[in-house]
């Protein structure tokens, strides 16, 4: 049966899809809240992003296997996070920041290797999930099920999200933080230091990410290798949303998570990765000619 | 002995050592001929990145495209082995080339870290389309077909077949470099729109110099699929997290804008990996991490730089004693 | 210029050096031992299975070298293993292949974990004339290539769900049905071997004639199955089939219970890799999953002596209970040392023929080679979670229970 046909002849579906797409995708908008940050602060595109998520996810399982309730492992992961982006900052990231974009990316792409092949000998390659006692919304007659685990992930999605924007307009890191991402030097001269806030900024960005990995374990699994998935959705959501608006993150995210959805059930699961790559070109050229430069002569 | 018989000499040292290669160490034809192969990578790399200033993370397109290409025409020319090789990689040649044509007039547009990521993604979506397509074996990916000749001899052919397509590359390379052309490619690296309001036509010189690199590569590709017998369409052929960095990282390595740079920097990150992966069995990758973060963070200038700013008089640079910097850097 | 050129010579010379380092030198096959080559996944996506694989395999040269190893035209020889990491992708495998033979001088190979490192290794075996003896490549494409030099030791791809479909017409005939009726989805990830099983579960169907509804091939980096899954509950078919490596199980069994996905029957591969009755307790009651051997069944060969014995010995070597993939590694080198021991010789074409003349039980099966060199005696079994544990419910001859047909749905459990 064609799923075109089928999603015409049972309109339902559709929502299922659009409703598990749009929770999916906050997950992803989480981890771009922190790309975005990165970013904008730093210059730096971080492709080690999806590793932190993968070893907060790690955390997550450890911390319940020791004994804490789940939910709890979600600061857990935020907290032994935002320990390990504070290391890699004074050890690694400092020297690149102030380089080229392009050296840093390969920098974290150098990190990304070494973080996930530790994680294989350290965690092994097993998949590993955790429960998190969480049950199921059944709507519409059994049609439509909402995972409560998911609902969870988008509550927190939106609160970290909500959080992080008060932070930055009302603390006075926050503050620091946003003028260094307006102009470096200037910050500098007026005595902002802005080491400090770079090491903030990317430890913040682990934080986060070890939450949204500690969510992913609870409602999917982990593995040494999840972490890529996430790197390229939160750069593609990063890339469409723009680098000062969070709430164009979370719109960007969710629509992500729901087109994806969506083209995997209409063009298969196995076209769903190359429906997402492909799409980002699309929109990197899009973008490209909107804002573009025209060759003009004149006469 | 005059002047320039002496500057070849070096060169001649490496191409006797080039040709003796495979018949003193005959173990290990297969890393040889991948390290020829390594060489193209960086060089053609170094091309858009080097000496262009546009970083491309997605050249594996056309590797794998060239390798696909000439598998699918061996398979379903019907010719003789000879023959359908040298068809295949003829059209691994053209394809990959047409392909960049039509890519670059969309991506090229792109500036800096967009044009890095965008080609990023062109990388990854071909390995997942070549993986969900039935005619080109899908996720199985497609076998090559058996040379035809006693054990040991395919290793030799393809090692020299690698070596002189990274020669004539190279050469190639020292060519365009030396006339107009590198001037323009240069000149775009520098700055674009300075380039772009002289009157130079910018979107041509970017295509052409992208055209270059997919003509190689897509050789290369055809000639890394019948070296190693298979394809497989994310591992071998749109490598994009291994080959597709490693050719950047080793154009890095060696000093990137430079011609023997990427040579130097293919030849020292090729022999590392190998060694990694005999002596540090399970933690070869993790060494590879960290061997990468250390060549970024350290040596973003690569070895020639490095070399250049130590030893300028080597290279024929002068350096004015006012022209050093205040801050000494 | 002349000094770049220089330094590219230098690094030539360091280059030719370094290559030379990076081997070792040629290694003598004989003398007191007989060495065997292998390539495991130590590292990337399959090292869990690379590591049973491995772990197989050292079991079986421990215990027969302590039985007094292999006795070859009256010498008793001691067995030994060289490994290389081939990283899990195929490209390592070939180039190892190569470096086992022509650098180390190994005239036997085991062989990897995976269908498709088989597949890049077969060929280099079969050019240089080096029996292979694998427990772990069930592709059958490696069977239709009329190689010589290849056994492989477990039941080929194809066979993996046969049962699981025998299995629902039976039981579908028993209540009244025709079994023509039943609606099968199947959610296969896109890499070779899956595909293989597919190859097997779609002629399977066919013969049936049962009706395919869904048909996904499912992306490697799978993270999610929401969209398959979405379908399979709109569609309503009578069986899911799953197969995606540690992965399938794991996503299946998490994400029919969030979505509240109701099938009476999901049969799935690797159950037992992704440990989903550790993981998932409860919630993979009921799953079926097919498994190349079982610690119950009544197998018994004199090195390992039965299975259960083989799983306890297993245990205490390494601490984990032995999955499938590690039973028919240790086979694999049972089955090595048995051919050299009638070959009497090392001569590789020799080993070879008494390879192809393999009659043997073992712990792990019965070990009977065809033309191609697949194993014929062996069939697959099929388990079903029952109660918190695996039991066996098909080939009938070995079932130690009665299938629960069809599978209460998740509100009912």
């Amino acid at each position: 049966m064609n799923s075109l046909e089928l999603l015409f002849q049972a309109p339902i579906l559709s929502v299922q899809l659009l409703i598990d797409g749009i929770l999916i995708g906050s997950i992803f908008a989480l981890a771009a809240y922190g790309m975005a940050l990165v970013w904008g602060v730093m210059n730096m595109i971080n492709v080690a992003q999806g590793e932190f998520v993968m070893l907060g996810g790690y955390v997550a399982l450890y911390a319940a296997q020791a004994g804490l309730h789940p939910f709890l492992g979600i600061p857990a992961a935020a907290a032994v996070l935002f320990i390990l982006g504070w290391l890699l900052y004074r050890v690694v990231i400092f020297r690149v920041v102030d380089k080229d974009l392009f050296i840093s990316l390969l920098a974290t792409f150098g990190l990304s290797i070494l973080i996930q092949q530790l994680a294989n000998e350290v965690f092994g390659a097993d998949v590993r999930t955790l429960y998190s006692g969480l049950g199921t919304i059944v709507l519409l007659g059994g049609q439509v099920t909402v995972s409560e685990i998911k609902l969870v992930g988008f509550a927190a999605t939106l609160i970290l999200g909500a959080c992080l924007l008060l932070f930055l307009k009302k603390s006075r890191l926050g503050q620091a933080i946003r003028a260094t991402a307006q102009n470096a030097r200037a910050a500098r001269i007026l005595g902002i230091d802005t080491d400090r806030v770079y090491a903030t900024t990317f430890a913040l960005n682990a934080a986060i990410c070890g939450a949204a990995g500690a969510l992913v374990v609870m409602t999917w699994i982990v593995h040494p290798y999840l972490g890529l998935a996430y790197t390229v959705r939160s750069f593609m959501i990063v890339v469409v949303a723009g680098l000062g608006n969070l709430g164009a993150v979370v719109a960007a995210g969710l629509g992500l998570g729901a087109a994806e959805n969506f083209a995997g059930f209409l063009l298969g699961a196995e076209y769903q990765a190359a429906f997402v790559f492909s799409l980002l070109v699309v929109i990197l050229v899009y973008r490209n000619y909107r804002l573009g430069r025209h060759r003009k002569y004149l006469k | 002995m005059t002047e320039s018989v002496r500057k070849l000499l070096p060169i001649l040292a490496i191409g006797a050592l080039a040709l003796v290669a495979p018949y003193v160490l005959p173990d290990y034809r297969i890393q040889l001929a991948l390290l020829w192969i390594m060489i193209l990578f960086a060089l053609t790399w170094d091309i858009m990145g080097g000496q262009m200033g546009y970083n491309s993370f997605g050249n594996i397109l056309f590797f794998g495209l060239g390798m696909y290409v000439c598998a699918v025409v061996q398979r379903d020319a019907g010719l003789s082995y000879y023959p359908g090789l040298f068809a295949g990689l003829a059209a691994a040649a053209v394809l990959p080339v047409v392909v960049a044509a039509v890519l670059g007039s969309g991506l090229l547009g792109l500036r800096g870290h967009y044009f890095a990521i965008g080609t990023l993604g062109l990388g990854i979506a071909a390995g997942e389309i070549a993986s969900g397509w039935d005619y080109i074996g899908a996720g199985s990916g497609m076998v090559t077909p058996l040379y035809p000749g006693e054990i040991g001899a395919r290793q030799t052919f393809f090692y020299f077949a690698s070596f002189v397509l990274a020669t004539v590359t190279f050469l190639a390379l020292r060519r365009i470099y030396s006339g107009r052309f590198g001037l323009a490619v240069n000149a775009i690296r520098d700055d674009e729109d300075k380039a772009e309001a002289m009157g130079l036509h910018t979107t041509r010189y970017k295509t052409v110099a992208w055209s270059v690199s997919a003509f190689f590569l897509g050789m290369a590709g055809g000639l890394v699929g019948n070296l190693n017998g298979f394809i497989d369409p994310r591992d071998v052929a749109f490598a994009g997290a291994t080959y597709g960095v490693f050719m950047v990282l080793m154009a890095i390595l060696g000093g990137k804008g430079t011609l023997w740079g990427p040579v130097i920097g293919a030849t020292i990150f090729h022999i590392t990996q190998e060694v990694f992966w005999t002596y540090l069995l399970g933690w070869q990758r993790v060494a590879l991490g960290l061997l990468i973060v250390v060549i970024v963070v350290f040596f973003p200038q690569g070895i020639l730089g490095w070399a250049k700013a130590r030893y300028p008089e080597r290279f024929g640079i002068r350096v004015e004693a006012a022209a050093e910097d205040a801050d000494g850097r | 210029m002349s000094h770049i050129k220089s330094l590219a010579t230098a690094v030539a010379t360091a280059a030719t050096i370094g290559l030379l380092a990076s081997g070792s030198a040629s290694a003598k096959v004989e003398g007191d031992k007989i060495i065997l080559g292998a390539a495991v996944s130590i590292t990337g996506k399959y090292s869990t299975n690379g590591k049973n694989t491995k772990d197989g395999y050292d079991l079986a040269v421990k215990r027969i070298n302590e039985k007094g190893g292999v006795t070859v035209a009256g010498k008793a020889y001691q067995l030994d293993i060289i490994y290389y990491d081939d990283e899990s992708t195929p490209a390592r495998g070939a180039q190892l292949a190569e470096r086992l033979i022509n650098q180390d001088g190994v005239k036997f190979v085991l062989g990897p974990y995976s269908s498709g490192l088989t597949k890049a290794i077969a060929p280099v075996t079969e050019k240089y004339g080096v029996p292979m003896v694998e427990g772990n490549g069930a592709d059958r494409g490696l069977f239709e290539q009329g190689y010589k030099y290849i056994f492989a030791v477990l039941s080929t791809s194809d066979q993996y769900l046969t049962e699981a479909l025998n299995l629902a017409a039976e039981q579908a005939t028993a209540a009244g049905k025709d079994p023509k009726s039943l609606k099968v989805a199947i959610a296969i990830e896109n890499d070779n071997f899956s595909q293989d099983v597919r190859a097997g579960v779609v002629d399977d169907i066919k013969r049936h004639g049962m009706q395919l509804l869904i048909d996904d091939k499912l992306p490697p980096e799978l993270n999610d199955m929401a969209a398959t899954l979405t379908k399979v509950r709109a569609v309503n078919p009578d069986i899911l089939i799953v197969s995606a490596h540690a992965k399938g199980p794991a996503l299946a069994i998490r994400q029919m219970k969030d979505m509240q996905v109701n099938v009476p029957m999901l049969a799935m591969t690797h159950c037992d890799s992704a440990k989903i009755i550790e993981n998932f307790g409860k919630d993979s009651e009921y799953s079926v999953c097919a498994s190349q051997w079982d610690r119950a069944l009544s197998y018994k060969d004199n090195v390992m002596g039965s299975a259960e014995d083989y799983a306890k010995d297993f245990e205490k070597e390494f601490g984990y209970a032995p999955p499938y993939q590690a039973a028919e590694s240790t086979a694999a080198v049972l089955v090595f040392a048995d051919a050299f021991a009638r070959a009497g010789d090392f001569d590789p074409a020799k080993v070879r023929d008494a390879l192809a003349a393999t009659d043997m039980q073992t712990f792990y099966g019965n070990v009977k080679f065809d033309a191609t060199g697949k194993n014929t005696a062996k069939p697959m079994v099929l388990y079903q979670v029952q109660g918190g544990e695996f039991k066996v419910v098909a080939p009938s001859k070995w079932a130690s229970a009665k299938v629960i047909y069809p599978a209460p749905g998740w509100s009912e459990r």
